[in-house]
């Protein structure tokens, strides 16, 4: 079927089925070991302090312990030498009331840092296959 | 209009903005609704999300052997949970002379799911009001109603980090519909009055958060005895300039359509987003 080959044509030509022989990274590596998680973590509270939507839900926050638990967790969830130490996602968020709209901003700063590290898409969409399934444990909660 | 003007009404600390992450809105379908190009999606249009609204307007022409399909319309989306559209099709006989018209109300409500989030996929229901402007060639071809409505069920789910590092979107749509060539050719037959169900589909890969590429299927019901009408399928590739602008190409094969057979050709459309 010519629609068929056509897309063959297409997704091949963007070089996605190209073999490769070199072992894939791991993310922690791809995002650049510790320095690399530290440097996207003080990105993400950058973007948060200058998003005057979701800034607020933080004024009660403990900022450089928050900064070393997200880091910590950033690190054990990409495969990095770290255990997170924090409560659980639940907990942490219980009575924050946050909202869908919230974790939609995060998001999306999260990929902007990311986009300004030069993280690779696949990397990024690695880290955010990890971090998407806790929209529930997060959100109205 | 009235209708959407109440939503707003009661949703006043909704604002005009773009929340949602780049690509989740979809496209605009020649229908007007959210989607691909020829199916309505389980997303609601634009990037605005909860206590946020959105409104787009989009333009689309297909080219076939034997006819021209332009579209135009406007839309508006609510909390992530409400769409509103409106679209006029103007169908042109090149070969055969002259043009067929309808308008398409479409509105559409999210029952559950959160396309990037949740394990459940995003499911929506929505419905098409359509109201042919140039009956008289449809009944003269034995179409028997000059409107009718379109309702379906749409499921639609992004897996993050699916292929080779991409994300993969799959959308499933069951439509039960009177309309012969999507409307264009008026609803039900002289011998046929009743709802069929029809199945259309979707995948699509992101290449980058900008660049989308994939293939659509929609089944069509074959009523009219004057002409076959067959299933429709398109490959497509959407580019998210950003979240204001896209433009979608495609390349179509709309089967046989009014006796003239293995129409095919290309798709263009452009949209914006506020």
């Amino acid at each position: 079927m010519k629609l068929w080959k056509l897309m063959v044509l297409l997704f091949c030509g963007s070089g996605l089925l190209a073999c490769s022989s070199q072992p894939t990274p791991s993310l922690y590596q791809q995002l650049g070991g510790e320095s690399g998680i530290a440097a996207i973590t003080d990105g993400l509270l950058h973007q948060i302090e200058h998003d005057p939507l979701i800034v607020n839900h933080f004024r009660d926050t403990d900022i450089p312990r928050f900064r070393d638990l997200l880091a910590e967790q950033l690190c054990e969830l990409s495969g990095g030498p770290c255990v997170y130490s924090g409560a659980t996602m639940e907990e942490s968020h219980t009575g924050l009331n946050l909202t869908t709209r919230d974790f939609d901003r995060l998001v999306n700063h999260l990929i902007t840092v990311m986009q300004q590290r030069d993280i690779p898409y696949s990397a990024q969409n690695r880290l955010l296959a990890l971090l998407a399934p806790m929209y529930s444990e997060v959100v109205e909660r | 209009m009235k209708f959407l003007l109440l939503l707003l009404l009661f949703s006043s600390s909704a604002v005009l903005a773009n929340s949602r992450v780049i690509g989740t809105g979809g496209v605009t379908s020649i229908e007007g609704s959210a989607g691909g190009g020829i199916v309505p999606w389980a997303v609601i249009n634009g990037y605005h999300s909860t206590d946020e609204w959105s409104a787009n307007s989009f333009i689309s022409r297909v080219s076939v052997d034997d006819f021209t399909l332009n579209s135009a319309g406007v839309g508006v989306g609510l909390n992530n949970r409400w769409e509103l559209s409106y679209a006029r099709q103007q169908f042109k006989l090149d070969t055969i002379g002259g043009q067929l018209r309808q308008d398409i109300v479409g509105v559409k409500y999210r029952l559950t799911g959160e396309l990037l989030y949740t394990a459940m996929p995003q499911i929506s229901i929505g419905a098409q009001y359509k109201r042919h402007l140039d009956f008289d060639l449809p009944a003269a071809v034995g179409a028997r109603s000059r409107d009718g409505v379109d309702l379906y069920l749409a499921a639609s789910k992004v897996w993050l980090d699916a292929i080779a590092g991409r994300n993969l979107l799959l959308n499933a749509t069951v439509r039960a519909t009177k309309a012969n060539q999507t409307g264009l050719l008026g609803f039900g037959s002289d011998d046929s009055n009743g709802y069929k169900l029809m199945f259309e589909s979707s995948a699509a890969l992101l290449l980058t958060h900008h660049l989308a590429v994939g293939v659509e299927f929609k089944q069509k019901p074959n009523q009219l005895a004057f002409a076959d009408e067959q299933h429709w399928r398109d490959i497509f590739v959407a580019w998210f300039i950003n979240r204001n602008l896209s433009v979608t190409a495609a390349y179509t094969d709309l089967g046989s359509i009014a006796g003239l057979s293995s129409q095919q050709g290309w798709y263009l459309s452009l949209e914006g987003s506020w």
